[in-house]
């Protein structure tokens, strides 16, 4: 049963990400422990198969198999919304780069003064 | 009919590949209107070169940004080089009637409003099919409840902007759900705005370049994700 709050938990986080998340020192902090943690956590599951099942049995899961998949679920979630954010928040400034452009090169004037400049 | 030309207001077409109907619109946006500031949103046919031709404004941008985008870069490309006062946002399909935006820059001129809105449920929609009107009003409802807005049209691309109020336009949402940002931004700076019935003729040409009626989900799940994260 306890894997189920678990879930329900990361579930509610990744809504939480998806409204309200911004890109903060401790952000970067949290995602960069959590690689490191996941990194270790491979290793130690590689080394020794049988402790995975151990925590799944811990937590109420059955075979360790099923809460790998649970965790790899979970986590391509977040990183799902984590790279959507991303991707608004780069094409906003792709954007504005573009028309900032698009608004110069319109622009008779400043034309006028960059060459005013080189000469 | 009166045609004295209108000096104190720009009219902003965004385009995209638009350069069979383009010319017959401009000539006739002309015909009212002195200024008129063209979008090319990234076209792969020569819109921009016929717009210029036309005597409009041409802003080039140099990917296709999207239609919300388009709108922004005209408005401020208007208000940054041109001594108006208002800034009319039109379609370039020709589905809007050039006597309707002058009518509406009159309007805005003895109400004071800061926004007049086109609705094409005061006046007429020429052409419409059964399930374009009920989708239309549906958004119209759904705009009604969110936004607080007593409009009769929530997707209605005709509208005069004073320059206080366009000067505050923000477009980010991709797609067509700028129609929507658009009234979003009227509720929340509470905006003084008055609607004005107008014509909008569906012909072939402008269905064909118009959205699909399912876009109407889309644009719902923009505007909730992007009403929660600013309110966050």
């Amino acid at each position: 049963m306890i894997i189920k709050i678990l879930l329900i938990a990361a579930l509610a986080a990744a809504a939480v990400v998806l409204v309200r998340g911004r890109r903060t020192a401790l952000n970067l902090l949290v995602r960069r422990a959590m690689m490191l943690a996941a990194i270790a956590a491979g290793v130690v599951a590689v080394l020794v198969p049988d402790t995975v099942t151990d925590v799944a049995q811990l937590v109420g899961v059955g075979r360790g198999t099923d809460l790998v998949l649970y965790l790899l679920v979970v986590t391509f979630l977040f990183t799902t919304i984590g790279l959507y954010l991303r991707l608004s928040e780069m094409h906003d400034r792709y954007v504005e780069l573009a028309r900032r452009l698009a608004l110069h090169e319109a622009d008779e004037d400043a034309h006028r003064q960059d060459r005013a400049e080189l000469t | 009919m009166p045609t004295t030309p209108v000096t104190d207001a720009a009219v902003v077409i965004p385009m995209h590949n638009e350069a069979t109907v383009i010319a017959d619109v401009l000539a006739d946006v002309h015909r009212r209107f002195t200024h008129v500031v063209c979008v090319d949103d990234g076209s792969r046919d020569d819109c921009a070169a016929i717009a210029r031709a036309a005597g409009a404004h041409v802003v080039r941008h140099p990917q296709n940004l999207g239609q919300g985008a388009a709108l922004e870069t005209g408005i401020r490309h208007a208000l940054a080089r041109l001594d108006v006062d208002y800034v009319v946002t039109f379609d370039a399909d020709g589905q809007h009637g050039v006597d309707d935006a002058a009518d509406m820059v009159e309007l805005a001129r003895t109400s004071g409003v800061q926004v007049v809105l086109g609705s094409r449920f005061l006046g007429a929609a020429e052409g419409i099919t059964g399930s374009r009107r009920a989708v239309l009003r549906a958004a119209v409802r759904f705009t009604r409840s969110t936004t607080g807005l007593e409009v009769t049209d929530a997707h209605n691309g005709l509208r005069v902007l004073r320059r206080d109020a366009a000067d505050q336009v923000r477009l980010r949402l991709h797609g067509m759900s700028h129609a929507s940002e658009i009234l979003s931004i009227i509720a929340s700076r509470g905006f003084s705005y008055a609607e004005h019935p107008v014509t909008i003729s569906y012909s072939d040409y402008s269905m064909a370049k118009g959205q699909r009626s399912y876009n109407a989900l889309n644009i719902i799940f923009d505007l909730m994700v992007n009403r929660l994260r600013a309110a966050a």
